[in-house]
């Protein structure tokens, strides 16, 4: 709608890993503002992370164009960071050293780039694990690397894929908790993939739903005021046609949630 | 399973021990004349051997001789090795340039480019070079070759996604860390090849350990060649715990 804020463009994309014969996703048209936190819903297998890939521009779309509009290369900065659903931190550089992987090549010393590394990890709190190897890592551990690996790079987009699908209840409650407040200080947009609906219902602005297939764009649901109770009847109606959206059922419609219980 | 668990420490000692049997029962095939006599010097004929052959100045002659072309093969054939199994296999038009040649060069034996290397440098350090280089080099590509090929090809995503593409920057980010073990697998193995080779260049005359050990096979010197066949092990076995040294630093991370 409003070009000027637009941060990606998203036009009838689609793609195929086999030259166009079958398509993970197609016809996929999506804008999102900048500073808008969006959160993609959809079942497993659908291609949440193949199209946060082509966004991100690791793939090639097979159909339509993606843009990525960032006005500026900030020094420091990197125009996008993806967390990627398993860890894939580099078994042979340190927990810092990961942290450390984006920042090399934006011309930053070697003691900012620390700095700068000690800080995320303070954040996702593993300051003390900063001089440990991956590999003496629980897999929990390994993924707030990467988060700390992508936060570090201060990117204008941020992508996460199911970052936190892999913790424990009380370290995914903080790292959301964390993660509002960075997005708030910060207005980064950001685009994060759940399986969760209730942690969509809790970060998102705005919820993507991804079904079929060919996958495509099912459902484009508001969330309103903040903070958030994901228990509050309105989320509970919204979580309800979210089911039924990823399940690939039509659209229940807005139902207002005293209505809810008889769909 | 409550199997036998031996120790590092244990393990050298039993190392040791098993050294020790086999000497000794060397010493006693010989002294009780199981094995006819003239055929193998007893293990105590070699102290005095090898204190003439030190006295006489030709052991550390020989060895410093040895040296120069086996560190020099060693490195050229190395780097180039590794270099070039790093190409191939991470550039595919080079990787199909060259599949007919390698596979043409590889089974030919480093004895066999002897004549070559006389006809084209001589005999001298540079011709013993040239063949234990074109050994090593192979030992080399290989392990290079495979390294490369089993990257874990996310990682250059991974690569990509912070920043770091192009060729150089797959490279300097993923290639060279992730292919490192692979990588120092095959210098280690050249290290030991490296010294096999150094008889096969010295064959026909360049001075060193392997010349010396062949002038005295041919005088049927047996025992100066043992104490020569020991000496080689010898530096083997030093080379390749120095280098083990720097392995377990560089490879840290694996644990
Ligand atoms: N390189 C590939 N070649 C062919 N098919 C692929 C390739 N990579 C992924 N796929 C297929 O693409 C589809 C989408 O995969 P993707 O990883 O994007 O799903 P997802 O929505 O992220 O699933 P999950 O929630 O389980 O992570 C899957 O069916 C998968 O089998
Ligand atoms: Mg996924």
């Amino acid at each position: 709608m409003s070009d000027m804020t637009s941060l990606v463009r998203v036009q009838d994309a689609g793609l195929s890993h086999d030259g166009g014969k079958n398509f993970i996703f197609r016809h996929v048209d999506l804008d999102i503002e900048e500073g808008q936190f969006v959160a993609v819903l959809g079942p497993s297998g659908v291609g949440k992370s193949t199209l946060l890939r082509v966004i991100m521009g690791l793939i090639a779309p097979t159909e339509g164009t993606t843009t990525l509009s960032t006005a500026r290369e900030q020094t420091g900065s990197r125009r996008s960071a993806l967390v990627f659903q398993d860890a894939r931190l580099m078994p042979w550089r340190t927990v810092r050293g990961n942290v450390e992987l984006g920042l090399e090549g934006l011309g930053l010393s070697r003691s900012e780039r620390r700095q700068r590394a000690e800080e995320a990890l303070e954040l996702v709190k593993l300051s003390a694990e900063a001089t440990r190897w991956p590999r003496q890592l629980s897999g929990g551990q390994r993924q707030r690397v990467g988060v700390a690996r992508a936060l570090t790079v201060n990117p204008d987009l941020l992508l996460m894929d199911e970052p936190f699908g892999a913790l424990d209840a009380i370290t995914r409650k903080s790292l959301q908790t964390e993660l509002l407040a960075i997005w708030q200080k910060t207005k980064k947009t950001v685009l994060f993939v759940t399986h969760d609906i209730d942690e969509a219902l809790l970060l998102a602005d705005r919820i993507i739903v991804l079904a079929g297939k060919p996958a495509s764009v099912r459902g484009d649901l508001r969330v309103g005021q903040r903070p958030r109770d994901p228990s509050s009847p309105g989320l509970r109606a919204l979580a309800g046609r979210l089911r039924s959206l990823i399940a690939g059922e039509e659209d229940p419609g807005n139902t207002p949630y005293w209505q809810a219980a008889e769909i | 399973m409550n199997g036998l668990r031996i120790g590092a420490g244990g393990r050298a000692g039993l190392g040791a021990v098993g050294l020790l049997l086999l000497l000794a029962i060397w010493q006693a095939s010989v002294q009780f004349h199981l094995v006819p006599p003239g055929l193998l010097p007893a293990p105590t004929e070699l102290w005095a051997a090898f204190v003439s052959e030190v006295s006489g100045g030709f052991w550390v002659q020989a060895i410093k001789d040895s040296l120069v072309h086996y560190v020099a093969g060693l490195l050229i054939g190395s780097v180039l090795g590794a270099g070039a199994g790093l190409v191939c296999a991470s550039v595919p038009l080079v990787d199909a340039l060259t599949g007919g040649i390698v596979r043409l060069l590889r089974p030919i034996p480093g004895l066999a480019w002897v004549p070559f290397a006389i006809l084209w440098f001589g005999l001298n350090n540079v011709g013993a070079t040239f063949v234990i280089a074109i050994s090593v080099f192979w030992i080399n590509f290989y392990a290079a070759y495979g390294a490369v090929k089993s990257v874990d090809q996310e990682l250059y995503e991974v690569a990509a996604a912070f920043g770091h593409r192009g060729f150089l920057a797959r490279l300097h980010y993923v290639t060279l860390p992730a292919a490192m073990p692979g990588l120092l697998a095959g210098l280690r193995t050249g290290l030991g090849q490296g010294w096999m080779s150094v008889v096969a260049a010295e064959l026909f005359g360049v001075p060193g350990v392997g010349a010396r050990m062949m002038q005295a096979s041919s005088l049927l010197a047996t025992d100066i060649v043992v104490v020569y066949m020991i000496t080689m092990a010898g530096l083997y076995a030093l080379t390749d715990f120095l280098f083990g040294l720097v392995r377990d630093r560089l490879l840290r991370w694996q644990g």
